[in-house]
């Protein structure tokens, strides 16, 4: 109670006065807040990885540079900053080019996933009544099994390789846009402005595409940028239980991490750069979605 | 001798990365046994804060509380947390505006009321539910034994109200801070309310602050009247004087401002210029200043100093006194 | 009230059903927001519709413009029965109808700019001319400076909204504007502006108002004709100058009474009528007279069994109560009940 009067209190007064529309005054207040810009750094670094692998990396990805045995792999050197990996390859190069393909995973898993949800959910949103109800059963059907299990049957009916995990990736994301945007956009059906435009005559349809969708797809921003870290995670998953691709030239970072589980004991710091490197970009998107929430939630705004 | 002696308070929110905001701004003012006062303003004139800041509840960090607010001669800022507890509860208890948010959804109202009862007054469990049955039978809620078994959602929002009410009640406490107690409710409610209120303050001698923005209110419940603008007093007076004598230009404003229905109708209403957004800081000047009618060039060259005795008032160009037979 | 009236309302009732069960849901009951309410606004003429929270008056603003579909009953708008209209015919009416909102608020889009607010009414109903000048036009009509067109509604305070919403009720040069509680989210000292600025308009644009709030004082001061809601039904129909001197129904009585008035002296002379009781919900209206259960007039007979009409009780007065006339004349008084609310007693016929 106190606490909710107080900011009352300060969001009335807040002197800022600045003009602009609502995305320019997010932005703003992103700036301003050091856990998103610790995020944005993060994803930053991983994108700018992912593009400039080829250049960036030192040593090619796919052939060995360097003498190993089973029981001697080489740690870091000055010439090989993270070591060789169990084949003789260069870790740090793999690691970089590995960034690109947690890249394209997610965004492509991320985009059709996304895609999918979010017509199921302006289809129900829109239309309501039945086509709502047979939708959202459908949803909460899918929503039951949980996320990962759903993925790794995805996957496995598809038979391993890359496709399949961004299919399965994104067949796992698309109930849960579609609850999103269903639930924002009746949400935002019940509100004055829709009765105020209604009112003046507007037609349902530029309604429901001109105010309804657009004020609904603010937490859809929120929820995709978090949705990349969980797909880069759960991509890594998937190849590290073996349901990727079999190619062992393709530097995947849950790959790579579930092949240098024999050397654990000789090599144990194989494991870890990978490992790293998951956290990190998981980590990135995590922060830059919950601080964009923040920034875009209405109750920190006036 | 004042039961509530609030001198010079001042309530500072800082927050990162905006500029601090200075709700209350040297607020003084006291309160006796059995007096009702009115803190009378717009939203954002710092009088729930100052509400708030009595009561001790608003959050530590954030917020820099200065000044002093003394109860029955006891420091209340430089008090120990506990003891402040204390206090809180068995001598001075708050009512807020909105009944639902106020009382908790997932506990029976009797179970909120006995609570009070046992912390602050020690009673067993079975004194307690008979003692806060006698309370909301006391505020006139009906059939008080089933309503103590029954969840906030179940009663209207006057008896929520009431039970709020009687909670609040529930260890006699001395002071009872109203903010906004019937905003939230129907005219006819509201009266029902204020009637309680007014009986409770006669009965027990009970000592009311009363926050408001509803002059109405004000003018049938309120012994001294506080004109709060911009976080801080600019008008205070005995009702009967305020009303028929508003020597401040924001407080003749607002006067002037609401239709009354027993005028004739067809006047045309006087409002106030611009909204309360458009204040200069105290520091540069009169607050008020940019809207009001009355100003002079001193307006925006110093902050005018709240003056006179009973009735008293920040202004360097007031309204004319008009002579009142009371 | 002259030759034909604007809007004519008839037998108008809007029910919305109350349901149970998750999967298999039924319907328990009906929420009768409005029960049958007859009325009539002529041109230019302001009808207020008063009541308390849950008396149906919004639904009621709202089932005019047919942004509720009403149950039963007719609105007549300009000789046109708004409700025998094709969902297309209704979108092209609502360019005569306009509603202004209660919340300055929830009823502009974020993320529309003042000019895209005001430009979409225009764009709907096919308006060729110049869009900006007709903006800067209603801007200026609404008193905001012709810059607010490229600014965002966060940017404004509450009562720059309300003229926003107002500007966009009046862009289509409509003639009738139903208002449901147009100042009631707004601070004190902005209200009269915006009630200022609802009467310079309907002066300057000859437009008829239907304007729906809770508050009294408000309502009096804009209106002709006030219409008292109880419960879904209006209890009262009176000129608003008559109102405050003498109410009629014991509803309006106790209504007046509990309206604080910002006079000491006319508080302390005041009698006060206390309404025992709360509302009762609108699924279970209570059968006779809605409002017997808590009337401080109630009598033994009729109230309790027989519904009152709507009837002329003096001229241009309507009232529905049985005992108005006796009411009136003071034969029969308020029972006392001003400390107990739970008192049952009935009103108390004097000998």
């Amino acid at each position: 109670m106190s606490l909710s009067q107080a900011e009352v209190v300060l969001a009335g007064d807040s002197g800022d006065g600045a003009g602009g529309s609502l995305g320019r005054d997010a932005w703003r207040r992103l700036r301003r807040n050091p856990v998103a810009i610790a995020g944005a750094i993060l994803v930053f670094l991983f994108v700018a990885v992912a593009l400039l692998a080829p250049w960036l990396a030192p040593f090619p990805p796919d052939k060995p540079v360097g003498q190993v045995t089973p029981t001697s792999i080489p740690g870091p050197s000055a010439e090989h900053w993270f070591g060789l990996d169990d084949l003789g390859r260069d870790e740090f190069t793999r690691i970089l080019w590995g960034a690109r393909w947690s890249l394209v995973i997610g965004v492509v898993s991320l985009l059709l996933g996304m895609t999918g949800g979010l017509l199921l959910g302006l289809l129900a949103g829109a239309f309501g009544g039945v086509v709502d109800t047979v939708v959202m059963r459908f949803v909460d059907m899918v929503l039951a099994i949980p996320g990962l299990l759903f993925a790794i049957g995805v996957a496995a009916m598809l038979g391993s390789g890359l496709e399949a995990v961004m299919i399965a990736i994104a067949v796992v994301n698309v109930p849960i846009f579609a609850r999103l945007l269903r639930g924002q956009m009746l949400a935002q059906r019940q509100s004055d402005y829709v009765l105020a435009a209604t009112s003046v005559g507007v037609r349902r349809r530029r309604i429901v595409l001109g105010h309804i969708l657009p004020n609904s797809l603010t937490p859809v921003i929120v929820q995709g940028t978090l949705t990349l870290a969980t797909a880069i995670v759960d991509a890594a998953g998937l190849a590290f239980l073996g349901l990727s691709s079999n190619d062992p030239s393709i530097p995947e970072w849950g790959r790579m991490l579930a092949d240098t589980q024999r050397y654990l004991s000789s090599a144990p710091l194989l494991a870890v750069f990978p490992g790293l490197a998951i956290i990190f970009a998981a980590l990135g998107f995590t922060l830059l979605g919950e601080s964009l929430r923040e920034a875009l939630d209405p109750k920190y705004r006036r | 001798m004042s039961l509530l002696k609030v001198e010079e308070l001042s309530v500072v929110f800082r927050q990162r990365g905006r500029e601090d905001v200075r709700a209350v701004d040297g607020v003084s003012f006291s309160v006796a046994p059995g007096e009702t006062v009115g803190l009378v303003g717009e939203s954002g004139c710092g009088k729930s804060v100052t509400s708030l800041a009595v009561m001790g509840l608003l959050p530590r960090r954030g917020v820099l509380v200065e000044g002093s607010i003394a109860f029955d001669g006891t420091e209340l800022l430089t008090l120990p947390a506990d003891k402040l507890r204390t206090l809180r509860g068995r001598d001075m208890a708050i009512v807020f505006q909105d009944p639902m948010s106020s009382l908790n959804p997932v506990v029976p109202i009797g179970v909120q009321v006995t609570e009070v009862l046992v912390r602050h007054r020690g009673l067993s469990s079975g004194e307690a539910r008979a003692e806060a049955a006698e309370l909301l039978r006391r505020v006139g809620i009906p059939d008080p034994a089933r309503r103590l078994r029954e969840y906030p959602h179940q009663l209207s929002g006057g008896m929520r109200q009431r039970a709020l009410i009687a909670a609040a009640l529930a260890c006699s406490p001395r002071l009872l801070i109203a903010d906004e107690p019937t905003t939230a409710l129907d005219v006819t409610i509201q009266a029902q309310i204020l009637e309680l209120l007014k009986g409770l303050v006669a009965d027990t001698g009970t000592a009311l602050v009363l926050i408001t923005h509803d002059l109405g209110v004000v003018a049938g419940m309120c012994d001294t009247v506080h004109v709060m603008y911009s976080g801080r007093i600019v008008e205070r007076a005995s009702r009967h004087e305020l009303f028929a004598s508003p020597r401040h230009p924001y407080t003749a404003g607002l006067l002037a401002s609401v239709p009354r229905l027993d005028r004739p109708r067809g006047e045309r209403l006087e409002p106030i210029q611009g909204s309360p957004r458009d204040t200069l800081p105290w520091s540069r000047g009169c607050a008020f200043a940019p809207r009001c009618r009355n100003r002079v060039d001193e307006c925006a060259r110093a902050a005018p100093e709240l003056h006179g005795g009973s009735h008293s008032l920040r202004c360097f160009n007031p309204i004319e006194a008009k002579a009142v037979n009371r | 009230m002259s030759s034909e009236p604007l809007l004519s309302i008839r037998g108008l009732k809007v029910h919305f059903p109350v349901k149970k069960g998750v999967l298999l849901q039924r319907v328990v009951g009906q929420v009768r927001a409005v029960d049958g309410v007859d009325l009539d606004v002529g041109q230019g003429m302001t009808y207020g519709l008063v009541g308390e929270s849950g008396c149906g008056k919004s639904t009621l603003g709202k089932a005019v413009l047919r942004l509720v579909e009403p149950t039963a009953g007719t609105v007549v708008f300009d000789g046109v029965d708004v409700g025998a209209q094709s969902p297309e015919q209704t979108r092209l009416l609502r360019r005569h109808m306009q509603m202004v909102f209660q919340d300055p608020f929830a009823s502009l889009d974020p993320r529309q700019s003042v000019e895209s607010v005001l430009t979409e009414p225009l764009r709907t109903h096919g308006f060729t001319g110049d869009g900006s000048k007709r903006v800067r036009e209603l801007l200026d009509i609404v008193g905001l400076p012709a810059g607010a067109a490229r600014r965002y509604p966060h940017e404004f305070s509450g009562g720059q909204r309300q003229r926003v919403g107002i500007a966009r009720a009046i862009a289509l040069n409509p003639r009738l504007i139903i208002a449901d509680e147009p100042v009631s989210a707004l601070d004190v000292s902005i209200q009269a502006q915006i009630v200022n600025l609802l009467e310079d308009l309907q002066e300057q644009l000859g437009l008829t108002y239907v304007v729906v709030a809770h508050d009294l004082a408000v309502v009096r001061h804009v209106s002709d004709v006030i219409g008292v809601m109880y419960l879904g039904a209006l209890v009262e129909e009176s000129p608003s100058d008559e109102l405050y001197a003498e109410p009629l129904h014991p509803y309006t009585i106790a209504l007046m009474s509990a309206i604080p008035i910002p006079d000491p002296e006319v508080e302390e002379r005041r009698q006060r009528i206390l309404l025992t009781g709360d509302l009762p919900s609108p699924v279970n209206i209570p059968p006779g007279c809605r409002f017997h259960t808590r009337c401080p007039f109630r009598q033994p007979t009729r109230c309790a069994d027989e519904e009152p009409g709507l009837r002329e009780a003096r001229p241009g007065r309507k009232v529905a109560c049985h005992w108005v006339e006796e009411i009136a004349a003071g034969r029969i008084r308020a029972a006392a009940s001003a400390h107990d609310p739970t008192a049952t007693e009935v009103g108390v016929p004097v000998t």
